[in-house]
């Protein structure tokens, strides 16, 4: 097999991953020679390269199918892997402060940051099964380390144990779906798998392995009923972890979801919709209903993301350009809103530590307001309630289904909003309507940047960046099809 | 740039600036907060009503009108005003001074977000009347629950959590089916720009569903029996200021709603389903009264009172034709005033006793002899005496609803009936009878405040009773435009449908006697 690499500019769409499999051994190697107690150093530079990894992506946009055909990049691509830099950025520098107490002081967090983002990055870009998963893989182990690596902590270690064997198994499953699709094709690169199905048309082997192929990745972007991971995993983790988690991963596996059925599987549209349609109306419906019960406010992230998932299923659904353009701007917006609700979440600390169940936020509109605010802000866009953000990414993926003609789906996601606003407000209700119970310790300048940023980009979404990211997305989603 | 581009645009905002202004004022400078909310409001009113001036009442189109593509094409910055618009906008400009002047001393913990989330209201409830994109109608529209979320939860009263609760999910629920009939619309139109959908024509099959789907978020709103249980305990609950905008503008949201989207762009659906509204107006203005009847708080029986008010009009607008849409506007605006009125009046008397509670009061005509005739006039407008502007909406909307169906009118008339006997026996409890109560020897009558809030009303009250054409003049171009596109569209006679509204009005409103009127109204019906 001939290589396709003749010199260092015909690599030029891969240059992002390649800066940032090099920066992570170099940091690395920083981590080791310097002293000890300088893990905020190496965040920094984590974070540095992060961002240059972004730049690179952003001037030099090459496009291009590279390493014998296992690696794509395109406007999708590179839409998808700046909203993952971007998550994974934001959450890095959420675990800054405090990171003694969240056991994040150790060097090798960033790193093993910046190695899950490689892998995230390579999902984004896989065009074969075989880079799939190595993408996949390479993520996957980065993050079960990140989940325990606060390690005398119980919990911490119960859920990084707990993510890793429910992460195992999804991987099977996803690998013997990759093999019951190869087998029945004959091919393992997405492109060569569209035209045997074009030719061959649709057989149940395929069939079988589409669903593993998609219950895989369902896993990682925890739809119902492959979510039950997402809330112990997301409660155990230490927060900064959880917002790691929340963030990048869900970005990538999404943008997996969408390459394969919007590219490997479009000739077999009708049968993966049902998959699909499945996926979206059981974590709506599930999550609106069980996040009701719950007292801790990161099983309740948990849930919330869960039904965001779904929402953003619902413009995967339709199956058209427009679909996907609401996913891609859903997930935008997704991040933004998460960003900000964690760097809420830290910068809340009493004096016995972060607040942990939603009761604890009592008041918080007294004592602290600014932070309050914006978290209520945060909530209310949630919701989807105009004229935030969260409404806009709403109406672009119902907008899609309603033109797909999937009005039950669209009637039954939008009740599950309705529903779910009951949770979202118990968490404005306790904050503004309470009576304070106990002080805030001062925020974090780093904190307080974040909450900014997001809070304007959440209420000003439909003057300032709407527009701008609209394009993108129709940009992105167009190179799909 | 000039007037007719930026008029509607810095109307919209300019409470954003006065939001913006008290943001960055100290906490603790109460003071200067309330003087910058008063004033951002009160310029706020003399702008709307510059543009109203400027308004031309002859065009039956749309005004000031800015037209931009925005996000991707499906949703636009589009504003502009027609009759039906223009009044509200006035409206809301008109009443949020006075909400400020009675949250001056009634509101003492956390003024400064209270005004900022008040002028935040004022933005979206400007802009929901003057938008015309579909998508923003229905941005402006929900984004008004958050405020009112707020104003209920943290300055209202003891049972406030369950009550903003209530008013959130039962608006909210019936707002997402909006939401997905607004989607469908822009499916089968290819626009969210209101002036064209006016014009566009949607499948028969599919008016049906989109009307009801409107239907349950406008119903709620409005709101219609059997979707109003949220309503009296909003109101009982929310403090003064709150309960006014509450009934006074954000109820006219369903009329606004109804007359803007389900009449004009699904006509057949709204001549098919017309029978239906026009029972559950009826049952509304005679069960609702009833139930005003045997209240004991004050507040929820000027609640139940709206309710009953709004059954007028959804038959009015549901009537079809001139008369009866002419009538269901001026009861809009003239309710806003009355029912705004009201609740200022009892938030007055609120403020001294801190009790809703009729059996705490009575003969407060001994102390408060200036409170007392203040109270009589909006009782009066309430029962829609002849001479009040309440008057002029109920005979409209009943002369409407006569031509198309005699019952209907006949099952409202109770409603007037009624209405006098819970509002007058409300007045009687509170304000005559002996002063008995050892509470109330001390109390005052009105203060400067208080009057300034009060007297312009009754004025206003007085004055559109008697003169109501700036009030129709107004909405009449673009009522008959309305009136004649449904008509044609349903296969009716629009000569018909149009018999001029106006006409009875300038022969009874100057006597104020209604008998003369009611012969001169029976004609067109006979033709």
């Amino acid at each position: 097999m001939n290589s396709d690499v003749t010199d260092f500019a015909s690599i030029a769409p891969a240059y992002p991953e390649l800066l940032m499999a090099v920066g992570a051994l170099v940091l690395l190697v920083i981590g080791v020679v310097i002293n000890k107690e300088k893990s905020a150093l190496i965040s920094w530079l984590a974070v540095l390269l992060i961002a240059a990894a972004g730049l690179t992506a952003v001037l030099n946009p090459a496009d291009g199918v590279l390493f014998n055909g296992v690696f794509i990049a395109d406007a999708f691509a590179r839409y998808m892997k700046l909203l993952v830099l971007g998550g994974a950025a934001l959450s890095l520098i959420l675990a800054m402060p405090n990171d003694f107490e969240n056991g994040l002081h150790k060097f090798e967090y960033s790193i093993l940051a910046v190695l899950a983002t490689l892998g995230m990055m390579v999902m984004v870009s896989a065009n074969d099964l075989m880079s799939l998963y190595v993408g996949l893989e390479l993520q996957s182990l980065a993050l079960y380390v990140m989940a325990a690596i606060k390690r005398d902590d119980p919990r911490a270690t119960e859920a990084g144990l707990k993510y890793f064997v429910l992460g195992a198994l999804s991987s099977g499953l996803l690998l013997y779906g990759a093999s019951m699709v190869y087998g029945f094709t004959g091919h393992t690169n997405l492109q060569e798998i569209v035209s045997a199905i074009a030719m061959e048309g649709r057989s149940v082997g395929l069939i079988f392995g589409m669903v593993f192929l998609l219950t895989g990745v369902a896993f990682k972007i925890s739809a119902v009923p492959f979510h039950m991971w997402t809330p112990d995993v997301y409660e155990g983790a230490p927060t900064p972890v959880t917002a790691f988690l929340a963030m990048a991963p869900k970005v990538a596996a999404m943008s997996l979801m969408i390459r394969l059925v919007m590219d490997t599987f479009q000739p077999i549209t009708g049968d993966w919709q049902q998959v699909v349609i499945f996926l979206s109306i059981a974590s709506m419906v599930l999550a609106a209903f069980a996040a009701i019960g719950q007292k801790s406010i990161k099983r309740l992230i948990a849930y919330s993301s869960i039904g965001h998932v779904g929402f953003a299923l619902v413009g995967l659904s339709s199956g058209t350009q427009v679909g996907v353009e609401g996913v891609a701007i859903y997930m935008a917006i997704y991040v933004t809103m998460t960003a900000g609700l964690f760097a809420c979440i830290l910068s809340l600390r009493t004096e016995n530590g972060y607040v942990e169940t939603i009761d604890d936020l009592a008041g918080a509109a007294q004592t602290r307001p600014f932070v309050a605010a914006i978290m209520a802000i945060i909530m209310f866009s949630l919701i989807g309630l105009p004229p935030l953000a969260g409404f806009f990414a709403k109406w672009q993926v119902f907008l899609a289904a309603i033109e797909a003609r999937l009005f039950v789906l669209a009637v039954i996601g939008m009740l599950a909003s309705a529903v779910s606003a009951f949770y979202y407000l118990r968490v404005v209700k306790t904050m503004y309507f309470d009576e304070p119970k106990s002080t805030f310790a001062a925020v974090p300048n780093e904190l307080n940047i974040i909450i900014a940023v997001s809070a304007f980009l959440i209420v000003t979404y439909y003057f300032t960046v709407g527009s701008a990211l609209t394009n993108w997305a129709h940009i992105a989603a167009g190179s799909l099809f | 740039m000039n007037f007719d581009n930026t008029i509607l645009t810095i109307l919209t905002f300019l409470p954003l600036v006065g939001a913006a202004l008290i943001l960055v004022t100290p906490k603790t400078a109460l003071d200067a907060i309330r003087w910058t909310a008063l004033v951002t409001t009160i310029v706020t009113l003399g702008l709307s009503l510059w543009m109203w001036s400027a308004f031309d009442p002859s065009n039956p189109g749309f005004q000031f009108v800015v037209n931009y593509d925005w996000l991707g094409e499906s949703i636009g910055y589009r504003v502009g005003v027609d009759g039906i618009s223009v009044l509200f906008v006035v409206l809301s400009a008109l009443l949020m001074p006075f909400c400020v002047l009675a949250s001056w001393e009634a509101i003492d913990k956390r003024v400064k977000e209270y005004m900022v989330v008040f002028l935040i209201l004022e933005v979206l409830m400007i802009g929901v009347f003057t938008t015309l994109d579909l998508a923003m109608f229905y941005v402006f529209f929900e984004g008004t629950l958050l405020p009112m979320f707020l104003i209920i939860g943290i300055w209202g009263g003891k049972r406030r959590i369950q009550a903003s609760y209530k008013f959130f999910f039962y608006t909210f629920t019936g707002s997402v089916l909006m939401l997905l009939a607004i989607m469908a619309m822009y499916w089968n139109a290819g626009t969210t720009d209101i002036s064209r959908l006016l014009t566009h024509e949607f499948p028969e099959s599919m008016q049906i569903w989109l009307w009801l789907a409107f239907f349950a978020s406008l119903a709620v709103k409005m709101p219609m029996w059997p979707f109003h249980r949220w309503l009296p305990e909003a109101h009982v609950e929310a403090p003064t200021a709150g309960s006014v905008i509450l009934a006074a503008i954000l109820l006219k949201l369903g009329g606004y709603g109804f007359l803007r989207f389900s009449l004009p762009m699904f006509p057949d659906a709204s001549a098919q389903l017309s029978n239906f509204v026009f029972v559950l107006s009826v049952a509304a203005i005679i069960i609702t009264s009833l139930v005003a009847l045997v209240q004991t708080d004050i507040k929820k029986l000027i609640a139940y009172s709206s309710v009953a008010h709004m059954g007028f009009v959804t038959m009015g607008i549901f009537a079809g034709n001139a008369l009866g849409i002419q009538g269901a506007m001026f009861q809009m605006i003239s309710h806003g005033l009355v029912s705004g009125a009201l609740f200022l009046a009892v938030g007055v008397i609120y403020d001294r006793m801190h009790t809703r509670d009729i059996e705490a009061y009575g003969g407060l005509v001994e102390r408060m002899p200036r409170y007392a005739f203040a109270f009589m006039v909006f009782t009066m407008a309430n029962v829609g005496l002849p001479g009040t502007s309440g008057f002029v909406g109920e005979f409209l909307t009943m002369m409407g609803v006569f031509q198309v169906n005699t019952w209907v009118a006949f099952g409202a008339a109770f409603g007037v009936i009624f209405s006098a006997g819970y509002a007058l026996w409300l007045y009687r409890r509170v304000v005559f009878g002996a002063l008995t109560k050892e509470s109330l020897k001390g109390i005052l009558d009105l203060s400067l405040r208080e009057k300034v809030v009060l007297y312009p009303l009754i004025v206003l009250i007085i004055v559109f009773g008697f003169y109501p054409s700036p009030i129709l003049d107004t909405t009449a171009a673009s009522v008959n435009n309305l009136v004649s596109h449904y008509a044609t569209s349903v296969g009716l006679d629009p000569a018909v449908s149009l018999a001029d509204a106006r006409a009875p009005l300038e022969y009874a409103a100057p006597t104020g006697e209604a008998a003369p009127a009611a012969e001169h109204a029976a004609e067109p019906a006979a033709h």
